[in-house]
């Protein structure tokens, strides 16, 4: 393998809690993702998924350990890395093309260039026609594509997505999911892609690395070896699919419940 | 990443390309639908108009009734006809301090220079404190303790500064409107989403971009929705300025009616008072709907007030 594009060496990430505690979302946590390789990361719910994000992506620094993006280590955001985010990350008061001609304009490129570039994006998440809509006019599939055309025209060489469909319905998620593969095949963009849905992990990714439940730690790395390109909604139905998600899933249960005893437990307090 | 766009548009799309999607172009049953909407909607305008003059005609009307009956005496609570006859003779004759255009040209100088003056340093400050947050610490008591004060009897103390000149006024209709308008542009900055900034930040924008491009637009609702309340506070401390001391304006000719025992007089001031305040309040509306017409359109249940 070549050398990797996301390597993140016994990392630890501890937050302060408004009432004076440590809370550690991960743990001595060790994984890497290859050049142009689609990583999914599940685990149950606070076992610090999206925390592992923000460490790649630079929004927060690792407290301990080591976090390096295509060799050299994280000190803050860099240029190479979008980032799709769960809940909605438009800018509401843009409208859907000065929305996607953000990220350029931010880059110093001209106005007229970036709104050409965005156009063309625009037009690849297919979305033409509803350049001047502003968000609350869309759907939610509609704003996501949004998003992803927001990221993907910085044309970034990492691509980090936190449960990016969570809040869509079944059929659009799919139907999002196939256009994601497609888009990545057209790039060579190494992704990280959270989820706590098993199925959309295998699905999409080479390679699934399941986190115990937080503070989270790498439990196991599991390949995908399915073939591509993929249908989201029917590759489920192929008895190597089947099996992929048994492996994975015998272990993920167990820190599923120790995750459920532990919010119950937390409840109760 | 290298996107290689030489590839032709469709083969992009991948195995389940997404149908085209295009605006909805309304059929003949939704057209349909539209108009008997509209007419219902049109028909609820009419009768909430003809609510409200029959709410005006029976407020004023039980009033002339109840002094001409001399239920109550017209002396101490004045009289619908008393005040539209003193309104009359002020726009044909003038008033004792001369012609009444001039006298609210005087107080909308002063409640409009303080409302401009007072909003663009509470705008900036808001800002200025809601993206530092050790200044904002550091003041944050001087700004309660001021905001405790009743700062109207500021107005006393602007009258020996600034004398009878506009400026005294003014200088009461800022202090009025400032802090209206800094804490809500400073709660406004506070409550920027983490996600929008994160996400410009990851796009590349740098601190001013962050400024003026997310938190400015973001906290734009709040600081239009404090200058509703505040273009009445200006005019409040216009008001009180002039009772302070002044030659000319609505608050001196409101004043000088007290004192000579005219309640017509009191009660025409007032009237001339809030319609330039609900012409105000208009042209406000119009700014802010200008402003952000990014956002969905009013809750058909909500009532603008």
């Amino acid at each position: 393998m070549a050398s990797p594009a996301i390597e993140l060496r016994g990392v630890t990430k501890r937050f302060a809690t408004p009432n004076g505690g440590i809370y550690t979302a991960l743990r001595d946590l060790t994984m890497e993702v290859a050049p142009g390789e689609f990583c999914a990361v599940v685990g149950p719910t606070g076992c610090g998924k999206s925390t592992t994000l923000a460490l790649i992506s630079g929004l927060e620094l690792a407290s301990a350990g080591e976090v390096r993006v295509e060799g050299s280590p994280v000190r803050g955001i860099a240029d190479s890395i979008g980032y799709v985010f769960q809940t909605d990350a438009v800018f509401p008061w843009k409208t859907v093309l000065e929305n996607v001609a953000a990220g350029p304009r931010y880059h110093g490129v001209p106005g007229a260039q970036a709104r050409n570039r965005a156009r063309d994006w625009i037009a690849r998440v297919g979305l033409a026609g509803f350049e001047d809509r502003y968000p609350h006019q869309l759907s939610g599939g509609m704003r996501k594509r949004v998003g992803l055309a927001q990221s993907l025209i910085n044309e970034p060489r990492i691509l980090l997505m936190d449960e990016p469909f969570s809040a869509l319905d079944v059929q659009t998620r799919s139907l999002m999911e196939d256009e994601l593969l497609a888009l990545w095949a057209s790039t060579s963009a190494s992704v990280v892609f959270v989820t706590h849905d098993l199925e959309e992990a295998i699905a999409l990714a080479d390679r699934v690395v399941l986190l115990t439940a937080g503070p989270g730690t790498v439990k196991g790395t599991f390949e995908v070896d399915l073939p591509r390109p993929r249908n989201v909604a029917e590759i489920r139905f192929q008895p190597r699919f089947a099996q992929i998600y048994e492996a994975i899933w015998s272990q993920l249960r167990d820190e599923v419940l120790v995750s459920y005893e532990r919010q119950k437990h937390a409840a109760a307090v | 990443m290298s996107v290689r766009s030489t590839l032709p548009r469709s083969s992009v799309v991948g195995p389940n390309p997404n149908p085209p999607l295009q605006a909805v172009e309304a059929n003949p049953i939704d057209a349909e639908l539209t108009v008997r909407r509209s007419r219902a909607a049109r028909r609820r305008r009419l009768i909430i108009y003809g609510l409200r003059v029959l709410f005006a005609a029976i407020w004023l009307g039980s009033w002339e009734l109840s002094t001409r009956l001399n239920w109550v005496d017209p002396f101490f609570v004045g009289q619908p006809s008393g005040v539209v006859l003193r309104l009359w003779t002020w726009i044909t004759e003038g008033t004792a301090l001369g012609p009444l255009w001039l006298q609210a040209a005087v107080t909308m100088e002063e409640a409009v220079l303080g409302f401009v003056v007072g909003s663009a340093l509470g705008i900036f400050f808001g800002i200025l404190l809601g993206r530092i947050d050790l200044l904002a610490q550091v003041l944050s008591p001087f700004i309660r303790a001021a905001n405790a004060i009743p700062r109207v009897v500021l107005g006393s103390l602007f009258a020996i500064m600034f004398g009878l000149s506009l400026s005294g006024k003014a200088a009461t209709a800022v202090v009025l409107v400032f802090f209206v308008v800094f804490f809500n542009a400073f709660q406004g900055v506070r409550e920027v989403d983490r996600n929008l900034i994160a996400n410009a930040r990851i796009l590349g924008a740098d601190n001013r971009r962050l400024t003026t491009e997310i938190i400015i637009p973001s906290a734009l609702s709040w600081i239009l929705a404090s200058l509703h309340i505040s273009f009445g506070l200006a005019i409040v401390g216009a008001v009180v300025g002039e009772l302070f001391g002044a030659t000319a304006g609505l608050g001196q000719l409101i004043y000088n009616a007290g004192h000579t025992f005219d309640v017509n007089g009191v009660f025409a001031g007032m009237f001339v008072l809030a319609v330039l305040a609900l012409i105000a309040e208009g042209l406000i509306s119009a700014l802010e709907n200008r402003l952000i017409k990014w956002r969905p359109s009013r809750v058909s249940g909500e009532i603008p007030i």
